[in-house]
This record gives structure tokens, sequence and C-alpha cells, in this order.
């Protein structure tokens, strides 16, 4: 006997049906994906932590303590003190903020252009797909630094900057990635039959093109949020990111944790875990998420 | 007299379609200019009609242009000439928008099962798609009704609404690809090799699905096929098309009984014979070499190149083709 996967819609109104959508996907998510279900709420506690940074804070971010200069952890700093006497788990907190905010927004940017570029020029195709790529190619020549470099030069450094910068960066390089996508999906013979039926283009693109291009969507999105904390952290290193003493987790893992790594390493260790943590969480939640959206993936056949 | 649908009131006509000299040429660029060096002429000059409720067969052999000629009757694909006219109004040069109102009317069934529908839509939702493509049932209920009722007349189990296209067999994919083609109600349908991907067994049925569809709903249907033994069961007249061409096009009867033309006689005598005795004795008739490239066909007539009763005025002069009787074939032997 084959498992029926038939469910009858729940009645109720609009709403009640969202909510129980979405408490079946969170259990199919913790039953058929646990590592993914991991990354979910590591991801959740971490933005919770941002979030609530000044209740949870034992400290003030730049309360300094001359007396507690890199101090190792203890009960009273959980993560240590820095040079400065300030405590390093209030500033991963308040860091966390920052970073993850930074990390989101600039990536959402980044994906968002990316789908746009990615779908007019690999939908259309044509003269417009020939002159948006040149335009690509010429964006891409460019080394990211640099660009960045000379736009905090000319702006300022500040969280905005980086966001819009770090953005257009990598959404106007990962269009190439959706672009090929969309190509091989605008040639199934679906698409053809939308189109022989009589969908609009924007039909065609909003609901064929775009749910079947989802998986290198998620993929890109989860990559460039590891992608922009580490660059954040280079920007900090160079002095061009967020200015100090605002704490950032690159700013705390590359300024001068450097110069006290032998002397106190829990001013990079801590700040350098939490990165890693995030970025590998946010991977596993999107790669639960690509599989668990997609239908033929799904655990009951 | 006329027809009542969904939509309303359509006049009766004889022919609900004409396709008057249609040729599809494609552009063919190359070297460092990306210059054209001339046209691969994929349909070159073929004429034809389909009668209310009748059904054609197009037969040929791979690359004779008859996917081609149904995707630009359906104005998929820009027409370099010639003349369509769907229920007496021209279509030819249609625009998107424009063709939009006559896409309810002609519908197409693809050959390959697994790529013609959405691979993340739902049974239901891939079949009410054309439904709220042209807004013809513009609530949920009803258009929810409106799909149930045309998965009973593909043959679907009800279940298989909220399924997903993967968790089909070929089989039930052409159903339901049949199914989202007759959605809208549609007077002609075209059918790009239908059950050339399905398995013996169950193209019978998807056959017979279609014989029974099309008694009950009159549709007129274009069935582009290589296989003649389907197109023999399905069809009341057939076209055979070489390279870009009409050759010969006859009642199904006729055209089984006595072909014609060098080529159908070609093509009929490669059918297998079911008994093997019968099949060992009879005499072969094949065709040599390669079918041309359709960028340089051949002149005068197209098949002259492996045709067994080439004659010198039949590599100079195309022949036309004449009717005679039910049939009409483009032949020097027969003018």
């Amino acid at each position: 006997m084959t498992e029926i996967t038939y469910r009858s819609k729940p009645s109720g109104t609009q709403l009640m049906r969202k909510l129980s959508s979405f408490r079946s996907f969170v259990v199919r998510l913790f039953r058929e994906n646990p590592l993914g279900a991991i990354g979910a709420v590591v991801c959740l506690i971490f933005l919770f932590a941002a979030i609530f940074a000044d209740l949870l804070a034992p400290y003030g971010f730049n309360q300094i303590m001359p007396s507690n200069r890199t101090k190792p952890p203890s009960w009273q700093f959980w993560f240590g003190t820095d040079h400065l006497g300030r405590d390093i788990f209030s500033r991963v907190l308040y860091g966390a903020r920052l970073s993850i905010i930074i990390a989101l927004a600039a990536s959402m940017l980044a994906t968002i252009i990316s789908v746009v570029i990615g779908i007019i020029t690999g939908y259309l195709g044509g003269k417009i797909d020939m002159i948006a790529q040149r335009f690509v190619d010429a964006w891409m020549s460019f080394p990211d630094i640099v660009i960045l470099i000379v736009v905090v030069a000319v702006v300022g450094p500040g969280m905005l900057q980086i966001i819009l910068v770090l953005g257009c960066l990598y959404g106007v390089a990962g269009s190439r990635i959706i672009r090929s996508a969309v190509l091989s999906v605008r040639e199934q013979s679906f698409i053809h039959a939308a189109q022989s039926i009589g969908g609009s283009n924007t039909r065609v693109i909003w609901r064929h093109i775009l749910p079947n291009i989802m998986p290198p969507i998620i993929v890109l999105f989860t990559m460039r949020v590891g992608a922009v904390i580490l660059v954040e952290a280079a920007l900090s290193f160079l002095g061009l990111g967020v200015p100090p003493p605002t704490p950032t987790w690159g700013g705390m893992l590359t300024g001068s944790a450097r110069n006290y790594m032998y002397l106190a390493p829990w001013m990079a260790i801590a700040p350098g875990i939490c990165l890693t943590i995030v970025v590998f969480s946010v991977n596993m939640f999107g790669d639960a998420l690509r599989d668990l959206l997609d239908p033929r993936m799904s655990g009951t056949r | 007299m006329g027809i009542h649908t969904l939509a309303g009131w359509y006049p009766m006509v004889d022919n609900i379609i004409e396709v008057e000299a249609l040729k599809v040429h494609f552009p063919v660029r190359g070297g460092f200019l990306q210059r054209e060096v001339g046209p691969v002429r994929a349909v070159d000059g073929v004429s034809f009609f389909v009668q209310e409720g009748e059904t054609l067969g197009l037969v040929g052999e791979s690359g004779c242009g008859k996917s081609t000629t149904g995707l630009a009757v359906l104005r998929m694909l820009p027409v370099t000439s010639g003349k369509i006219t769907f229920e007496g109004i021209d279509i030819t040069n249609f625009d998107q928008n424009e063709m939009r109102p006559i896409r309810r009317r002609m519908q197409m069934v693809y050959q390959d099962p697994f790529g013609s529908l959405d691979p993340r839509m739902s049974i239901g939702d891939i079949i009410s798609e054309p439904l709220e493509i042209h807004r013809l049932h513009n609530n949920k209920a009803d258009r929810r009704d409106r799909v149930t009722e045309l998965l009973l007349m593909v043959g679907i189990r009800l279940d298989m609404i909220e399924r997903y296209p993967h968790q089909l067999s070929g089989g039930q994919r052409q159903r339901v690809s049949i199914a989202r083609a007759l959605a809208v109600e549609p007077r002609l349908l075209i059918c790009d090799e239908p059950v050339s991907a399905l398995d013996v067994s169950i193209q019978a049925q998807v056959v017979n699905l279609f014989q029974e569809l099309q008694e009950k709903l009159g549709l007129s249907t274009i069935f582009v096929a290589h296989d003649l033994a389907v197109v023999r069961h399905v069809s009341q007249r057939v076209a055979v098309m070489y390279l870009g061409t009409i050759v010969e096009i006859a009642s199904r009867d006729e055209l089984y009984a006595s072909p014609k033309h060098p080529y159908t006689k070609a093509l009929m005598a490669a059918i297998p014979v079911p008994n093997p005795v019968l099949e060992a004795s009879r005499a072969h008739q094949t065709i040599d070499g390669e079918i041309p490239s359709a960028q340089r066909p051949p002149s005068g007539c197209r098949f002259h190149t492996r045709c067994i009763h080439v004659m010198p005025i039949c590599s100079e002069i195309a022949p036309e083709l004449r009717s005679e009787g039910n049939s009409s074939v483009a032949c020097h032997l027969y003018s």
C-alpha cells in the first residue's frame, strides 16, 4: 500500500490555514531535516540575542574597566575582557546586532539584484542579455575590495554604505548564477506550455520560472551571508568598516585582537566562533529550506 | 448554424483552420560577424486544412518539419510567409496580445510528459492555470469543480489533485496534460507526438482517450506523429511530410490502402507485419541515404535524391500537389 499524501484542506479562515501550514512546515523541518532545524534554532537564538542585546548584556559595549584588562573567561566575564577592560560577551552581543543586520540586509539586497538581473537577461535574452552581460563582465573585472575602498573613501564609513555597496557588488556578480538557472528552466516544455496557453511574461516568470529557480536563489543567499560577514571583517580590519568603538564581529576579530593574540587569545576566539556558528547554521537552514520547498524531495511518496 | 460553448456562440465554419503556403525559415548565423548564412527551411510551402471535428494526422521522419508546422499554426514560432486562417480569422500576423483570446480556442498537448508539467505545481493547480489565465471560472470553488470534472473526463483519480507531477506515471501525466489543454474548451487541439514517449500499452490507452474525447467534444485535431499505426488509428485524413513539404495528403483509408507517392509507399512498407511468416516473406522496399539538409534542399522534387522512380524532370521542376478524388499527391509520376 502506498501512502497517500492527499490531505484535506483544513477549514477555517485564511489566517488559520496559513498558521497550520506554517506549523506543518516546522514539523516537517524537524522530522525530515534535524540538522537544518538546529541551524534554524541557532539562527533564531543569535537573532534574539542581537535584538535584545540591551537586556542581555551584563555590561555596556564600551564600558571600560581599567582594572580588568585582558582577563581570561570567568564567571564574571564569560568570554573574558579585552585590552581596554571591556567585557567581550557584551561586545559580542552588541556586535551580533550590527553583523547580522549587515549580513542579512546586504545578502537580501544582493539576492534581489541577482534575481532581477538574472531573470530579465535570462528570460528575455537577445540584445538585452548581450548588453547586460557585458556590463556584468566589466563590473566583475574590478576587485571587490577596491570598489569598497573607493566608495567608503568618498562617502565615509558606515553601516548603510556597506550594505548598499556589498549588496550591489554581490548582486551583480550573482546574477550570472541566476541567469544560467533561468536559461535551463526556460527551455523546458512546461514554460512553452504556459506561453501557448496564453500566459503573459509576468505570469510565466512569477508562477513558473521563479519557483523553479528557488534552489540556486536560496544557496546564493546563504553563501552571501557568510561572505558579507567576512568582507565586513576585512573592511573593519582596514579601518573602513563601521567606525569604533561600535563593536562588529569582524572588527573585534581583526582589530586589536591581533596584537594580543598570545596574551589574550579569547579576544579573537569569541567573535570568531560566533561568526563560524552563524555562517554554518545559516547554510544548514538554507539547505533544509531548499529541500523542503521542493515537492520532489518531500518524504512521503 | 453555430456552436454553443462556455464563451458563447460561434459561427459554424467548415474549415476550422486553413493553412496556405506556410513557410517557416530559421535564420542560421555563422562566421566571425554572425552574418546570416542562409535559412533552414524547416517548413517550406505547406498547405492544408482541418475540418470541424476532424483529425488530421501529420506524419514524416524526424526533422521533416511536422512539429514546426504545429507550432507555427499555434503561432508559437514566427511565420516567414504564408497564411493561417483560424475560424475564419487571419491570424498570421497577430502579436502575442492579439493571440491571447485565440489561444483559448486552440490548445496543445506536448510530447514529453515529464517536461511539460511544472514540477512545482500540484495537478490541481496545473489544470486550473488555463482557467485563471482566461478568467473562466473566477471563484476558487468553481475552478475546483471544473478541475474535478476534467480529471474525471481523462480518468485520473480525484485524490491526485494535490499530488505533484513527479508522483505520477508517464501515462497519468499525459492525461493531466490533456486535461489542461481541454480546460478552456478549445476547438482545435494540436498534439505534438503525444504518445511517442509512452509505453506501448499506455499508448493504446491514451490514444483511446483521445478518440473518446474527440467524439464527445467534437474537437478538431492536428495529430503530429511518426508512428504510422497510431496515426491510422486516430485520424480521418493523413498528410505525409518530407523535408518541409507535404508530399501526399489523403483520407486515411485511401492513404493506407493505396499510397501513391514513392515516399509514402516506402513508409508504408516499413510498418512491420505482426505475422512473422508474412513479415519474412515480404519484399522490403527501403529508402537509401540520409534525409538531405533543410538548409540546402535538393532542387526540383525534394525526394528525388532518394527516390527509386527518379526521372530527369524530378531534379528540375518541383511537382505541385495535385488532387484526385480523396487524395492529393505531389509527384511527377501522377501528372
